[in-house]
């Protein structure tokens, strides 16, 4: 198949396997997702409230991340939904680490599954569009499904916490997948849920709000001296 | 020391730390990297070569703390270049990946910096202090420099590791400290030799006056090759 | 804090509506052309305070109740200015049939328009289920300033089930979308991510064209408390408290209007 060549829908699931590695050279290593500020107030200490914060996560920003990835890989306006993102943001430090995400995404993706319409997001908001909707346009670039975005975005929610979680309490790895595991039917249910919201277009998209994550993102910013940037 | 490296960047056809030549045909910043142990001075390498350079040649800096800031802002402090010049990149606990296997922070922060204060003739990057076996991806820099120091052991080259055996340039830092903590500094001399083929090596001690002239002289000469390279 | 009177015959699953309008008057003031209410909604007018008509709703009974149906309107337009309170806490009960009650505010604010939406908190008692909507739409130079307070449970009490979205629009086009979910049967709701063991939560919106030109910038107002721009001519104050009174505090810290004196709080 030549290069640029638009990929068949069905063509690789494993392509999911991809963009939801960890590894996936696109930033997220360097976040925390507010586990870094959870620990310092003593709200994630060891398995138990790790899980408890990642199932909130999972079920607020998750859900929401999930909804707008879902909507830009059933090919809904971009722009449209970089805004509807702004608007579900409260926290400027978490739209300005989006938008540096989107745009380490978007370079990523371009090295992997080049596509027009990433190109014209990508000429459209140079600083970088919300990380959810890059996302769900690489997802459509791999030729994935809008329910495919929506379980990247999810995986992701709740896997960068329980990393940096790893490497900030010294928690015992195995147990942090643990944490993951035991999530997974509700990162099932979470996924499902924010691809059918897709379908009903803009105005059904989740707004799933977290206060802690929204107002500690803020005194996390703040600190002169943090591991993660956010 | 080998300062004559007109081949240094020979013809090249996968670049991948980005294309050489800008869109306007000129070629962009070399992109030099400064890897090496918590301590040896790399900040310190870096404030000394953009105070020897920055009369004559367009710096900037990208630094890869890991407490965020700190060695920008001791860059800062001690204003070795302007502000705007000077970046930080967050690397979540883990600076070798930040430079490696996940360079997209460091690509923003290069780009940025040639957007604000472009064009650059060098731009440095300093990874946050790691060990031994963190080097720079080859998308990220043109060429590294990785410091060790005298007082880390007198070893640390016998027992290579590919920031030892494969940077471009290894600099032996804290010279001026090799009789109070017994390092030999000829042996370190010969396993870096052993260990590094042709690949130069050079000896400092920053706390002298002109103690970076040698890691200086290395990088005007990789500038002059990036500058004479093909367009 | 005041409780409604109990509601007769404690019918279940009551529909109720109630619609203000505010409109200039004419003479620099506003006008009060619609001002209906049912069932539980008393509307009350109060004593004009310059170009600004004063509305308070009184809870003639207890509302919402597991299974009703509550609908609010207030529409300000061009040049008008409103404010709106309540006299009590808006309690959530539960009802008889376990069905969810549902609270609907819908606001329409016109050009160089005021809206001042300041009612007393929402509280979700044992045992409740009420999904809460508000949904505002501003027109380019209107001017807003809501607050949305939740406590979860009355004193001692575990909460009963909350969803609340706040959807803001100005110029038709998104500025601030959020919805909160607490209680039982959310999943993680108590966790460190959304509330860590707060029981009260809530925000104070401001909308001003003239953040257009000078936005705030964010700032801690304390441990769980921030002020912080909105991508827009906004700013929010959001906070987490152990109570409604604390919360109250930190939410009035953020000083966000102490330059605008002429439309202040």
């Amino acid at each position: 198949m030549a290069v640029g060549e638009a990929i068949p829908p069905t063509a690789s699931r494993a392509a999911l396997l991809v963009l939801a590695d960890g590894r996936f050279p696109a930033g997220g290593h360097a976040h925390s997702g507010g586990a870094e500020a959870a620990v310092k107030a003593g709200r994630v200490r060891d398995a138990g409230t790790l899980e408890a914060f990642c199932r909130g996560r999972l079920h607020t920003a998750g859900l929401t991340a999930a909804g707008l990835a879902a909507a830009a890989a059933a090919g809904l306006d971009p722009l449209a939904l970089d805004e509807a993102a702004d608007a579900r943001t409260p926290s400027p430090a978490l739209r300005a680490a989006a938008r540096r995400l989107g745009r380490q995404l978007t370079r990523a993706v371009r090295a992997t599954w080049p596509s027009p319409e990433l190109d014209a997001l990508a000429a459209a908001r140079p600083r970088g569009a919300h990380q959810p909707i890059v996302l769900g346009l690489a997802a459509r670039a791999a030729g994935l499904t809008p329910l495919d975005a929506a379980y990247a975005a999810v995986y992701e929610s709740v896997s960068g916490p329980a990393t940096a979680v790893v490497r900030l309490l010294g928690l015992d790895p195995f147990d942090a997948t643990g944490v993951l595991a035991r999530l997974a039917p509700e990162l099932d249910a979470v996924a499902a849920r924010a691809a059918d919201a897709a379908r009903g277009g803009l105005d059904a998209l989740p707004a799933g709000a977290a206060p802690l994550l929204d107002i500690m993102a803020e005194v996390h910013a703040a600190w002169p001296v943090r591991l993660f940037a956010t | 020391m080998h300062l004559d490296h007109p081949d240094a960047y020979p013809h090249r056809h996968t670049y991948s730390a980005a294309h050489p030549l800008r869109g306007d045909g000129s070629r962009r910043a070399l992109r030099i990297g400064l890897g090496g142990p918590v301590g040896s001075g790399k900040t310190a390498t870096v404030a000394a070569l953009c105070r020897e350079l920055r009369d004559r040649v367009s710096i900037a800096v990208v630094t890869n703390d890991i407490y965020t800031r700190e060695d920008a802002e001791f860059l800062l402090r001690n204003a070795v270049l302007p502000p705007e010049r000077i970046t930080a990149v967050e690397t979540g606990a883990c600076p070798h990946t930040a430079i490696r296997d996940d360079i997209s922070a460091n690509l923003e922060a290069v780009e940025d910096l040639e957007e604000a204060v472009g064009p650059l003739d060098l731009i440095l990057v300093e990874s946050g202090g790691d060990n031994l076996t963190a080097t720079f991806s080859k998308g990220l820099v043109d060429a590294q420099i990785f410091v060790i120091d005298v007082a880390g052991g007198d070893d640390i080259p016998r027992k290579g590791g590919p920031g030892v055996t494969t940077a471009d340039l290894l600099v032996v830092n804290k010279t001026d400290l090799a009789p109070y903590v017994g390092a030999d500094l000829e042996g370190m001399a010969r396993d870096a030799k052993a260990q590094r083929g042709d690949l130069p090596v050079a000896f400092t001690s920053l706390a002298a006056e002109g103690g970076v002239g040698p890691v200086a002289d290395w990088v005007r000469a990789q500038l002059a090759a990036w500058t004479a390279g093909p367009r | 804090m005041t409780t409604a009177p109990a509601r007769p015959g404690l019918a279940p699953g009551i529909r109720a509506a109630a619609r203000i309008v505010a409109a200039p008057d004419g003479r620099g003031g506003t006008a009060l052309p619609v001002l209906d209410g049912a069932g539980p909604f008393a509307l009350r007018r109060l004593r004009a305070y310059g170009p600004e008509a004063r509305v308070a709703l009184v809870g003639a009974m207890s509302a919402p109740l597991g299974g009703d149906r509550l609908t609010l309107t207030a529409e300000v337009e061009d040049g008008a200015a409103l404010r709106f309170s309540t006299t009590a806490a808006t309690i959530a009960l539960p009802g008889r049939t376990g069905a969810p009650a549902t609270y609907d505010t819908r606001i329409r604010v016109g050009d160089g328009a005021t809206l001042h939406w300041l009612p007393e908190p929402l509280i979700s008692a044992r045992g409740s289920d009420l999904r809460s909507t508000t949904r505002v739409e501003l027109a380019p130079t209107a001017r807003l300033v809501l607050r949305e307070e939740q406590i979860l449970g009355r004193a001692g009490e575990p909460p009963g089930r909350l969803s609340a979205r706040l959807t803001v629009h100005r110029d038709g086009r998104p500025l601030f979308d959020q919805e909160l979910c607490y209680g039982p049967g959310v999943p993680g709701w108590d966790g460190g991510a959304v509330l860590g063991g707060h029981r009260a939560v809530g925000q104070l919106l401001v909308v001003d064209p003239a953040f257009e030109d000078a936005p705030v910038a964010p700032r801690a107002l304390g441990a769980t408390a921030v002020l912080a721009p909105l991508a827009g001519p906004a700013a929010v104050v959001s906070a987490v408290a152990p109570d409604g009174l604390r919360l109250r505090k930190a939410l009035e810290s953020g000083d966000l209007l102490a330059d605008g004196a002429m439309w202040a709080i």
